[in-house]
């Protein structure tokens, strides 16, 4: 039987080597991180912050220059299932730029636990992999794949510090659940093949334009369920909380952004290319769990003390301004959902990122997650201050800090379709708004008016390497707030599905 | 407005909006120890840009006030079709101005008026972003833009009120703050139905204003809705007033200024730029309800007075009786209630700016503003006394004072409002309000009456005998009562004259605002069927 294989012809797909750039680059530092850790010193283990550092930047290269030179001709490979086009090429910029602020965040963290930092390193850039993957995925198979790749690595991340017993616990608990969504997610992708004949989300896409059979019916709801625990949509959202307060804050970073942005990216693709005719199933869900998860989310984030399970909620309500354009992908706003959508995740990466990077310079000197430990922070640190200032502001939405646009394009998006169920989630999301503000405002409050809850005044100082990555977050806050036109183009319907012939 | 347009000079408002930003770089850079160095750069950067508000005074048309001067439209979000589209034009051009020499009058102000909380660096920095959002949204003529520049000053506000202010700071501020951000975020959403609704084609006023008449009546009475809440919330009117008082009296005095001089005026504005020009079916039905809630404003406003023991919380409700005189005006959407109402604004930014700032150092003083604590002021600090004995005259509109030019008009103007709106209700409102003037000399009078004369209070009188030198102390307990200082008078007089000046010939803004305002009424009678 061997043997009639083999004598079969078999031709190799021709491979655009430079579309697939970026992945190689990472596979090959991935193997080199592995490799240099081995036979390095463990006083010299601080390198590997920067060989890994290095290799996300590398990997940044062949995205640019695909950018600038890629025309139609290297737009679709294997088949069209793995698209490099723009919608494609930003997500990657976008996941590997996160990745470099995460090392970033981590460097000293690890350094100063005595944790494993070459296998740390291994794994996130394994994670970054996934999610490179995952932007150019058009097919359920490689999508599936390359969300694993990036889930395995992070539960191992998320239960770092092994000695913590929290951070086991948000390590078992995001592995358990995340296991079961991906269960859930393959049982309703197994549906769907099973009843299209095919994996090429185009061509369920295709498959699905006309009535429905209850078997697809079932399999839209279980793949759009799978994906709400990814994006920690409620009533999917409870292992975020713990997960995010439990595991090293750099991961939380880490988790709360790349990871909810892959699962954004991933669902994005499969609703504007597969399931596109299956509205009347999904766009009722979404609309339902986009209402519920900014709500709930922003209900229980007022009543937190600790900042990064406020930070916890508030990611998942923000999850849920994000899921909101989508709930309208289906009629004529389908572009403006997209933009909005796109929009949302990168701008929202800057902000957020941000915001743990501030909470990771001041909690090293306060040992206290707490937010009452943020009181005073102006009087004796006042650039991290006005950081923090920042970052919430453009959380809580005020122009002209960048989060602004996002939520004005997903308002858009929601009018532009006109519909009076639209209308009342944007309603539900503008009362959302102010609910918002109110525990942004809290921690805001702390940091400009209370005292210093224990008298100590010295100056923080955070490694060079937080202040980069908070130059990096801030800078991008601000820029894409006042010229938002830097990176609205990148987010055209076209790019997305023209390239594919829909 | 006209179509046409004059492109003379078009740097002039982007360099007069964001040069107090060239301050705020350059004070980054600077520690916060040195004080005096950053009073200085305060005064200084919003001293140049008042001067670059004068030289727009100067270089404006005035035979042309009705089209927007200095126009620039370039591009900014092409994507969704924003503009970065300003304009001047006579309605817009008092406000702007008025908008830099209060920030300049107040940074003077601050230079021996620093709040308790002390840390000038942060203040100054946020009162020079604080103009930046008000001045841009006098010019701004596209929506997003505008939408932008309104939600500037938010925070700014929100920290003044709640770093620098008094006892109950941080549950004033926050209500500030979720009131506006309310307001903003249904006013967005109306904003983008709007857009949407006029084809989507682009968000610049002069389109808008233009294709919004065309929508269905009922349409624009939802979209006008949503501007209403957004605007209503920020001016106050009646149902949304609540956060005021206790952001007027919580904020530092300089707050109080910029909030009750500028501030407010963004919701009227937005009323006459924004919501009545594009949605003229939606303002003709909503105007009603805008007139009964101006006029309840009004009563409300001014027994809300009678009652306060506190001078500050009382011109605080002083301010919501004003702007529902101001709100009457627009209400009855004819050119002489709209040109009241312009003027109204400013008068009573000039007035009640006036009044805080008498507030503020009265606190200084005093440590107190319990008017039963106060008395014979006329006697202690007799400039003082007269000042404040001033400004309520001009408060309470008496003629030959700017008050009188905004109130009594726009009272007049409810005698026959325009577009067929229901006549006999608004004559009632016209005599409820002209009852409310009664009501205003009565709280304001009775104000005077009781902190001016009389004897000074022997608590104050005992610690003013001490010697000179034993009062300079910062305890809060001790009383330090000198009359106004020259610090005070510099930052004063402008206020003064202005009040006298625009009282004795209301001509100058009349003129400037008429043909803007007259346009503008036409545009809307050539909406509504």
């Amino acid at each position: 039987m061997i043997a009639s294989l083999l004598a079969q012809a078999w031709t190799a797909p021709t491979i655009d080597w430079h579309a697939i750039a970026p992945e190689l680059v990472l596979v090959v530092g991935i193997n080199l991180v592995l490799l240099v850790d081995l036979w390095l010193d463990e006083a010299k283990k601080w390198a590997m912050a920067t060989i890994t550092g290095l290799v996300l930047l590398g990997a940044v290269v062949p995205v640019v220059t695909l950018a600038v030179l890629g025309g139609d001709v290297r737009d679709a490979i294997f088949d069209g299932r793995y698209v490099i086009d723009e919608y494609a090429l930003i997500l990657k910029a976008l996941f590997l730029l996160v990745g470099y602020v995460v090392v970033l965040l981590s460097q000293n963290e690890l350094e100063e636990g005595g944790y494993y930092q070459g296998e740390f390193y291994v794994l996130l850039l394994v994670s970054v992999l996934g999610m490179v993957m995952m932007s150019s995925s058009r097919d359920l198979m490689s999508i599936f794949v390359a969300l694993e790749l990036l889930s395995i690595p992070a539960y191992m991340m998320a239960a770092w510090r092994k000695r913590d017993p929290r951070s086991n616990e948000a390590g078992a608990k995001y592995y358990l659940l995340g296991v079961f969504a991906s269960a859930v997610l393959l049982y309703g992708m197994s549906f769907l093949y099973g009843t299209t004949g095919t994996t090429k989300l185009t061509d369920i896409g295709v498959a699905l334009s006309g009535e429905l059979s209850a078997m697809q019916i079932l399999a839209v709801v279980f793949v759009l369920a799978g994906f709400a625990f990814k994006i920690s949509a409620v009533p999917f959202h409870t292992w975020a909380p713990d997960t995010y307060e439990g595991a090293p804050t750099p991961v939380t970073a880490f988790l709360s952004v790349a990871s909810k942005a892959a699962g954004f990216v991933a669902l994005l693709t499969v609703l504007y290319l597969g399931l596109y005719g299956a509205d009347e199933v999904h766009s009722p869900m979404i609309w339902a769990m986009a209402a519920l998860t900014m709500t709930v989310g922003n209900v229980v984030a007022l009543r937190q003390t600790n900042i990064v399970r406020m930070l916890a909620y508030s990611s998942v309500s923000q999850g849920g301004f994000i899921l909101m354009p989508l709930a309208v992908m289906s009629t004529t706003a389908a572009e403006s959902a997209l933009r909005a959508v796109v929009i949302y995740l990168l701008i929202y990466a800057f902000s957020n990122l941000g915001a743990f990077a501030v909470i990771i310079a001041v909690s090293r000197s306060t040992r206290s997650g707490e937010i009452s430990s943020f009181g005073g922070l102006m009087s004796y640190a006042p650039g991290l201050g006005v950081l923090m200032t920042i970052f919430l502001a453009s959380l809580a939405g005020i122009p002209p800090l960048g989060i602004w646009i996002a939520k004005l394009q997903a308002f858009r998006a929601l009018i532009d379709a006109g519909s009076t169920s639209a209308y009342v989630l944007a309603i539900i999301a503008a009362v959302n708004t102010v609910i918002a503000a109110g525990y942004y405002m809290r921690v805001l409050r702390q940091i400009w008016m209370s005292p210093v809850p224990d008298g100590d005044t010295t100056p923080i100082r955070p490694p060079s390497s937080v202040w980069l990555a908070l130059g990096i977050t801030a800078g991008g806050t601000v820029v894409l707030g006042i010229l938002p036109s830097l990176v609205l183009r990148f987010a055209d319907l076209p790019d997305l599905t023209g390239a594919l012939g829909r | 407005m006209n179509m046409a347009t004059i492109t003379n000079d078009n740097w002039l408002l982007t360099v007069g909006t964001f040069l107090p930003l060239v301050g705020v770089l350059l004070m980054m850079f600077i520690p916060a120890s040195e004080e005096r160095t950053h009073k200085q750069i305060g005064i200084v950067t919003s001293a140049v840009t008042a001067a670059v508000g004068v030289l727009t005074l100067l270089r404006f048309d005035y035979g042309h006030s009705e089209s927007l001067q200095f126009f620039v439209d370039s591009e900014w979000i092409s994507v969704i079709r924003s503009n970065y589209t300003i304009g001047l034009d006579g309605i817009s051009l008092p406000l702007y101005f008025l908008s830099m020499v209060v920030t300049l009058l107040v940074m003077i102000y601050t230079w021996d008026n620093m709040p308790d909380a002390g840390n000038p660096k942060s203040f100054i920095i946020l009162m020079l972003v604080l103009q930046v959002g008000m001045a841009g949204s006098f010019i701004a003529q596209d929506l997003i833009l505008f939408f932008v520049f309104f939600e500037v000053v938010l925070l700014p506000m929100y920290f003044m009120i709640g770093v620098w202010g008094g006892e109950q700071r941080q549950y004033a501020s926050l209500k500030f703050f979720l009131y506006t951000m309310f307001g903003s975020a249904l006013m967005l959403v109306a904003f983008l139905a709007l857009f949407f609704q006029t084809g989507a084609e682009s968000f610049s006023f002069a389109h808008l204003a233009e294709a919004g008449a065309l929508i269905d009546r009922d349409v624009q009475i939802w979209i006008f809705a949503g501007m209403f809440v957004g605007f209503a919330v920020k001016v106050p009117m009646f149902p949304f007033h609540t956060w005021l008082p206790d952001a007027h009296t919580q904020a530092p005095t300089q707050g109080s200024v910029i909030l009750a001089a500028i501030l407010l005026k963004l919701g009227t504005y937005g009323f006459v730029r924004i919501a009545i020009p594009m949605l003229p079916q939606g303002a003709k039905a909503w105007a009603p309800v805008i007139g009964i809630l101006a006029v309840i404003g009004i009563i409300y406003g001014a027994l809300g007075c009678l009652a306060q023991t506190d001078m500050k919380r009382l011109i605080a409700f002083s301010s919501v009786a004003h702007m529902g005189f101001v709100m009457l005006g627009i209400s009855t959407l004819t050119e002489f209630g709209i040109n009241a109402a312009l003027f109204g604004m400013v008068a009573h930014g000039l007035i009640t700016g006036m009044l805080f700032f008498v507030a503020g150092s009265v606190k200084h003083r005093y440590h107190t503003l319990e008017i039963s604590r106060l008395s014979g002021m006329l006697i202690q600090m007799p400039r003082l006394g007269w000042i404040l004995g001033f400004a309520a005259m001009a408060s309470l509109g008496l003629p030959g004072l700017a008050g009188f030019w905004g109130e009594f008009p726009a009272i007049l103007s409810a005698y026959n409002p325009n577009f067929g709106l229901n006549v006999g209700l608004y004559r009632v409102l016209m005599v409820i309000a002209a009852l409310g003037t009664v009501l205003a000399a009565a709280y304001l009078l009775w104000l005077y009456q009781r902190t001016a004369f009389g004897r000074p209070n022997p608590e104050f009188d005992a610690h003013a005998a001490h010697p000179v030198g034993a009062g300079v102390n910062d305890d809060h307990h001790g009383a330090d009562i000198h009359d106004v200082t020259p610090i005070e008078w510099i930052a004063w007089t402008p206020f003064l004259i202005a009040i006298v000046v625009f009282g004795v010939y209301p001509q100058l803004m009349f003129d400037v605002m008429d043909p803007a305002v007259s346009a503008l009424v036409e545009r809307v009678g050539a909406g509504i069927p």
